[in-house]
């Protein structure tokens, strides 16, 4: 775990004072609504449809259990017994008030925690592989790179007023489980043929209601060089990003009509240019950083007992990955209950959490970008009792990977933006799908909705992607198919006209038999089989012979 | 009546009073003038004043609103090019913003009468905490 120094305390101080100020000058009218709304933006607060809304960084998605207390006070306090765990690694409280709010992020600043930068058109959270220091497959731990980018992007003095949003994700893995090809910035860590460790440098990824897959624009970049590297791409992108329609407004777009080459040309330009005014990072720093994410001592010679139980094993075939040494695990924690809110936690369920972190999983927890929670470093002797503990908090769901691992944007029930909803559709999928020999006959298959264009249920990656979007006043759903977020990035393709609240669940529901049908074999995922078929079968499960076929929704 | 804020507070505009006398940075090849200021927008390019920084006392960048940040990357392209006269913003910035504009190598920013009655001098010099960016910084550059 990262530490704070003293200056990453007095920072974090210094600016719950400065935002303490701001609101006190909004009242005295010094500011106005304008002139503040970055600010309270800047320090993660939005207004949403019934309240504000905080939203705390939860930085690489990386906390321990003295932390998640914390999480679980501020619910307790501040909002109502619970908090939202997102697709970037940030936890949301969705009733604070407005007065209350410098006191919530004294309490974040109490644990080294922050809402710095997780809104607003700015350098946001930097995102990781939730698996980091763990994965078996893993090149290099991805989170000194995130930590040491978190520091330079904060309060960065020439990128807080960028055209738009503005969004990093850090691999270490060739298996990308940081969806890098789907950022603004995706980094994926990569060594060059005397096996010196840098990064190949991905640009114009996004979704949004103009997705586009990421395009490397440096395939190799040293290490010394990755600060001054992004901020030559942040300063192009500062001065040549369009500002004159906020819908246009991405680095994907400026990549797009650009062109990737010619963009490049303009970064490598900038970088030869500022290059010098980096020193290498202070190594005393850099010692300190990599230090702070040093693996922790792992227990050894313990007897790992086999498993019997049905119910258990059936939860570890699901939810419990390898680690990269052979006597421990990575245990995944669904934050997706049958019929229940994805990414939705109770303070109680936090505790939980915090205590089993600290008993069985040496205090270290993560949040996913598929809105679970992650016990990264598990002796495999104590998973039936991480197991029983989950148990008695309601968290032992398992179906981590299958079709009721749902994600989903906060939609029209909480979201200011939303044209439909998004949880309910969610809920009433994995009810469908309730039956957890079905979902494993199914096996993986990653569904995700989105209740608006914006896109934050990443829709346009989902395995099936589900849009609502307002007909008229009638909430409809469009259905994407084949889409992925890892390291074989694709955008889902439309299947046709969308569906009413009362016909998409049935329609997912025969998409999931059309495979079955059609699948080679069960060890033939359902993005597979539609990678082999292409959209026929699917699209005559969904529409049958009705005159529609095909016609734009 | 223009107000400029440095760090030692509000303050009249020197360079004005003095006579001084702005040209926008396409009009600077059709003048041979020194002490010059002069206006650089924000779609121009930082690139052609090179050859004429000698000649040139004072460098305005307006921004069209708070919420356009494209001066401040075109302040740091000023200096990492070798400008080290006076660099000045102007228009609608907020005393928020006042440290950011610092650090990237503005001297001063130039304010109109109402803002600087609705934010007051000490909103502006509001002391502002070191940076992160500091420590990945070598210092030759006055930013």
């Amino acid at each position: 775990m990262y530490a704070y120094t003293d200056f990453d305390q007095a920072f974090v101080r210094e600016r719950v004072d400065a935002f303490r100020d701001q609101v006190a000058r909004r009242i005295n009218g010094s500011l106005t609504e304008d002139e503040f709304k970055p600010h309270r933006l800047m320090n993660g607060l939005y207004l949403q449809l019934h309240a504000y809304m905080l939203r705390v960084a939860i930085p690489y998605g990386t906390l321990d259990g003295r932390q998640m207390r914390q999480l679980a006070m501020i619910a307790d306090r501040w909002d109502k017994g619970y908090g939202h765990f997102t697709t970037r690694q940030n936890i949301q409280f969705n009733w604070p008030k407005l007065a209350d709010t410098p006191a919530m992020l004294d309490a974040l600043a109490d644990v080294e925690m922050h809402a710095i930068q997780t809104s607003g058109n700015c350098i946001r959270n930097v995102t990781s592989d939730h698996f980091a220091g763990a994965a078996a497959d893993e090149i290099e731990d991805p989170r000194p790179t995130a930590e040491l980018i978190r520091q330079w992007s904060t309060d960065h003095p020439e990128f807080l007023y960028l055209p738009r949003k503005f969004k990093i994700a850090v691999t270490g893995s060739p298996n990308d489980r940081a969806a890098a090809k789907a950022h603004d910035i995706g980094l994926r860590m990569v060594r060059d043929d005397i096996g010196a460790p840098g990064y190949e440098v991905l640009v114009g990824g996004g979704l949004g209601r103009t997705p586009m897959i990421a395009r490397v624009v440096r395939a190799f970049l040293p290490k010394a060089d990755l600060l001054p590297y992004l901020e030559a791409i942040l300063h192009v992108y500062n001065l040549e990003g369009r500002r004159d329609n906020k819908y246009k407004a991405r680095i994907k777009i400026l990549a797009h009509e650009t062109g990737i080459d010619e963009l490049r040309t303009r970064i490598e330009a900038a970088f030869e240019r500022i290059r010098g005014d980096f020193t290498a990072p202070d190594p005393a720093t850099v010692a300190r950083i990599q230090g702070s994410f040093a693996a922790p001592d792992f227990a050894t010679d313990r007897e790992i007992p086999t498993i019997a139980d049905p119910a258990l094993r059936s939860w570890v075939d699901t939810n419990v990955a390898d680690h990269r040494r052979a006597d421990h695990a990575m245990v995944t924690v669904s934050l997706k209950p049958i019929g229940g809110t994805p990414g939705d936690a109770t303070s109680d369920q936090m505790r939980a959490l915090a205590e089993i972190a600290e008993t069985y999983a040496y205090d270290e927890l993560r949040i996913s970008h598929e809105q679970n929670v992650v016990l990264p470093h598990v002796h495999r002797a104590d998973l039936p009792a991480v197991y029983a503990a989950l148990r008695e908090a309601g968290l032992h769901t398992a179906n981590v990977g299958l079709v009721s691992d749902i994600i989903a944007c906060p939609g029209m029930d909480y979201c200011a933006l939303a044209t439909a909803r998004s949880i309910p559709i969610a809920q009433e999928i994995s009810t469908a799908f309730e039956d957890i020999r079905r979902q494993r006959d199914i096996g993986e298959l990653k569904i995700k909705i989105s209740g608006c264009i914006n896109a934050c249920g990443h829709h346009h990656v989902g395995h099936i992607g589900i849009l609502g979007l307002d007909r008229a006043g009638v909430e409809t759903y469009q259905i994407t198919l084949g889409g992925d977020a890892t390291e074989t990035a694709a955008i889902g393709e439309r299947t046709g006209r969308g569906f009413s609240y009362e016909e998409i669940v049935p329609a997912v529901e025969r998409l999931v038999d059309a495979y079955l049908e059609v699948r080679e074999d069960e060890t033939e995922t359902f993005l597979e089989t539609y990678r082999r078929v292409g959209m026929t079968p699917f699209k005559d499960a969904l529409y049958g012979s009705e005159e529609e076929v095909g016609r734009a929704a | 009546m223009s107000v400029i804020v440095t760090d030692t507070g509000f303050g009249p505009d020197v360079f004005v009073e003095n006579g001084g006398q702005f040209v926008s940075a396409s009009d600077l090849a059709l003048t041979s003038a020194t002490r010059l200021g002069v206006d650089l927008f924000n779609d121009a390019d930082p690139g052609a004043l090179v050859d004429h920084f000698e000649r040139i006392a004072l460098i305005r960048i307006p921004f069209p609103s708070f919420a356009d940040g494209r001066g401040f990357s075109l302040a740091r392209q000023l200096r990492s090019l070798g400008y080290t006269g006076r660099l000045r913003a102007s228009g609608h910035l907020i005393s928020d913003q006042y440290k950011h504009a610092r650090k990237v190598g503005f001297d001063e920013v130039e304010i109109d009468f109402d803002l600087a009655t609705r934010q007051p001098e000490p909103q502006w010099l509001r002391a502002a905490a070191p940076g992160y960016l500091e420590k990945f910084r070598s210092s030759r550059k006055a930013a």
